[in-house]
């Protein structure tokens, strides 16, 4: 039987209303994936839910079986910033995924997860993470499978000052998380200021589409987020990401039919699913774009390609 | 007492931040230094440097003629190695940072931490400035660099307000440099995927955004396309003037809107902020351009020359030359200037 590939629920990186949000954690609480990750890692201005929500929310979450992990907030501009992350760094129940080297700062000498925001290219950067206590990494999304193999293998794993091997993840469904800027783009779209956004991003629960002149569609604004409008899909790469050393797959959490894709990746991943029917099942189903795999295969992101294991 | 003097003195004087002009050629480094530029920056021909364009950058014989010429006239060499080691070939970043040792650089420019582990391990006494590409925008993070790399300066990303940028001076022991003119990156540097999205090259270690080898224009009957890989980046009419297809200046339809849906084709120009920063106690001003002609770069260091100078005996009363705003607006892109993320409509 294969190891098995452990699923993470990556951040809801969307504006989702309080009501949303609480709904999505009580189904993930019953859901295939293992590991959680809480919080708001965009916009600091984004409050539906606030730290101590988040807390509450996890302590649940752990009681329901599922390891939560706190995230903070990838792009910090401001003191405000600066003591949220402090709050979620001295919390001592629940690991904490550093976003930016402020968090990593605070985070250095206990155990923590890094997040595809903290730029590993080389396994000498992975390594100098690891001896700081990191016992994860999320790979940067525009890594391929060959470079992640590179970075930590599985044969000859980086280890932490524990001595145990580091942890791979990738990002494993969902639209790609591409860039930040100190502009909220949503907002300059709706011609308001960042101050006085009015929160419009509540209205675009999948981001708000770019396409280009010839209707494409191209990329995704989430504030200030610039993401994908194709959705990251490794569903049927089980070897490849096996022998990448990957234990873990990211799924970034959509507005529908996310449960659904849950349990088609860990059937097809940890029950012996055919992997070209579970790709037709998800193809199927409402997603707020198409799919791709470019990064995985050391390719323009946006490309898709069938698996070899679908072609065999 | 002359020292004492000059301790008051400094005291309230602001302290004139060093000018840091871009070399993307031994000839533009050249007319950098002549021009009045107390520190240049340059990178190698390869992917170790953020402007691995064809035709520009510093082979080892070009590096060490350039720090004679700048340490000849007092200026400083500066050594840009600020894209990430790749996994495939690590050691081909280690040995740009002993090249920066041999030529005489002095100081390197980095962001990964590969780069300022090896850097300082190997070559300890060598002075480190940490990237953009690092996008160290807050005093915790540069703190975290200097206590483990011993970074004695940061270029701070372009992504914070002037009132954030004094904070995060008040906060940090490190020197500051900051952007003063040039290409106005809406992103945070380091952290945009967008280009190897669209192109399968990372400008965190190929050194190129948006490069011109997936760069198509095509002819229309209605005018022209400029496509970027497979994406159509823009659309022009015949008699419409034309900018270079980087993804994020495109023309996108958002909501049906056709529109620069990310950011207008505009150049940052901070000069008219120059006594605030220069009150905040900022180390450094740097002009973005490497990929700019060497007058490009000759003009612009002959303003900002003039600008900082000015500003460090008139301060409060300083005020930007008409004849600088001329000379900097042909340069601008766009022909247009904003003062980007340091003011209030960014917010």
């Amino acid at each position: 039987m294969n190891t098995p590939i452990g699923l993470t629920v990556g951040p809801v990186l969307y504006h989702w209303p309080r009501d949303t949000l609480t709904s999505f954690y009580a189904r993930m609480a019953d859901g295939p994936a293992q590991r959680i990750v809480l919080g708001e890692s965009v916009c600091s201005r984004r409050r539906e839910l606030k730290l101590d929500d988040w807390l509450g929310l996890a302590r649940e979450l752990s009681q329901s079986g599922k390891q939560v992990v706190l995230a903070t907030q990838a792009l910090v501009e401001s003191e405000a910033d600066l003591r949220l992350m402090r709050r979620q760094a001295e919390q001592g129940e629940f690991l904490v995924e550093a976003g930016d080297a402020s968090a990593l700062h605070m985070l250095e000498g206990r155990e923590f997860l890094l997040s595809p925001h903290i730029n590993i290219y080389s396994r000498q950067s992975l390594q100098f993470h690891a001896d700081l206590g990191a016992s994860g990494w999320s790979a940067p999304v525009e890594l391929s499978l060959a470079s992640v193999a590179r970075i930590n293998a599985a044969q000859n794993p980086v280890l932490d000052p524990q001595g145990r091997a580091v942890q791979t993840e990738v990002f494993g469904f969902g639209r790609l998380p591409l860039a930040f800027s100190a502009r909220c783009f949503t907002a300059r779209h709706h011609h308001l200021s960042k101050d006085e956004c009015e929160f419009r991003c509540l209205g675009d629960a999948d981001g708000l589409l770019v396409q280009s002149t010839d209707a494409e569609d191209f990329l995704v604004l989430n504030g200030i987020q610039t993401q994908s409008a194709a959705l990251q899909c490794l569903l049927g790469e089980g070897a490849a990401l096996r022998s990448a050393g990957v234990s873990r797959l990211r799924l970034s959490p959509c507005s529908q039919s996310f449960d659904e894709v849950l349990a088609l990746f860990d059937a097809c991943l940890n029950h012996g699913a055919d992997a070209a029917a579970s790709l037709a099942a998800l193809q199927a189903l409402p997603l707020p774009g198409r799919l791709a795999n470019g990064y995985a295969h050391g390719q323009a992101g946006m490309k898709w390609q069938a698996e070899p294991e679908m072609q065999a | 007492m002359a020292l004492g003097l000059l301790k008051i003195m400094s005291a309230i004087l602001p302290r004139k931040p060093q000018l840091v002009c871009p070399a993307g050629s031994l000839r533009a480094l050249q007319l950098a230094v002549n021009a009045g530029a107390d520190a240049v920056y340059m990178g190698l021909k390869d992917a170790t440097n953020a402007r691995n364009f064809a035709g520009l950058n510093f082979d080892i014989d070009q590096a060490r003629e350039g720090v004679a010429h700048a340490h000849a006239r007092g200026a400083q060499v500066l050594m840009a190695l600020n894209t990430f080691a790749k996994a495939e070939e690590p050691e081909r970043w280690f040995r740009a940072v002993d090249a920066a040792v041999q030529m005489g650089a002095d100081a390197l420019i980095c962001a990964d931490t590969a780069v300022l582990g090896y850097a300082h391990q190997a070559h300890p006494a060598l002075r480190l400035h940490l990237s953009v590409q690092a996008s160290a925008t807050s005093y915790e993070a540069i703190e975290f660099y200097r206590e483990h790399f011993g970074i004695q300066r940061a270029v701070l990303p372009r992504v914070l307000t002037l009132s954030h940028v004094g904070h995060l001076l008040r906060h940090t022991a490190v020197e500051i440099e900051v952007f003063g003119f040039g290409s106005l990156c809406v992103m945070v540097e380091g952290r945009c995927a967008l280009s190897s999205y669209v192109t399968g090259q990372s400008p965190n270690n190929a050194g190129v955004c948006s490069p011109p080898s997936a760069v198509r224009w095509v002819e229309r009957t209605q005018g022209v396309q400029a496509r970027l890989g497979d994406v159509l980046i823009d659309e022009y009419a015949k008699d419409e003037p034309r900018g270079y297809p980087t993804l994020c200046k495109g023309r996108f339809l958002v909501e049906g809107q056709r529109d620069y849906a990310i950011e207008d084709p505009t150049s940052l120009n901070s000069m008219a902020l120059l006594p605030e920063l220069m009150e905040m106690g900022i180390a450094a001003i740097k002009i973005e351009g490497r990929q700019r002609s060497a007058s490009y770069v000759e003009q612009v260091t002959r303003v900002w020359r003039h600008a900082i100078d000015a500003c460090a005996t008139q301060g409060a009363r300083f005020a930007v030359q008409p004849e600088w705003t001329h000379v900097l607006a042909q340069h601008a892109e766009g022909q247009q200037h904003t003062l980007g993320a340091y003011s209030r409509p960014w917010r």
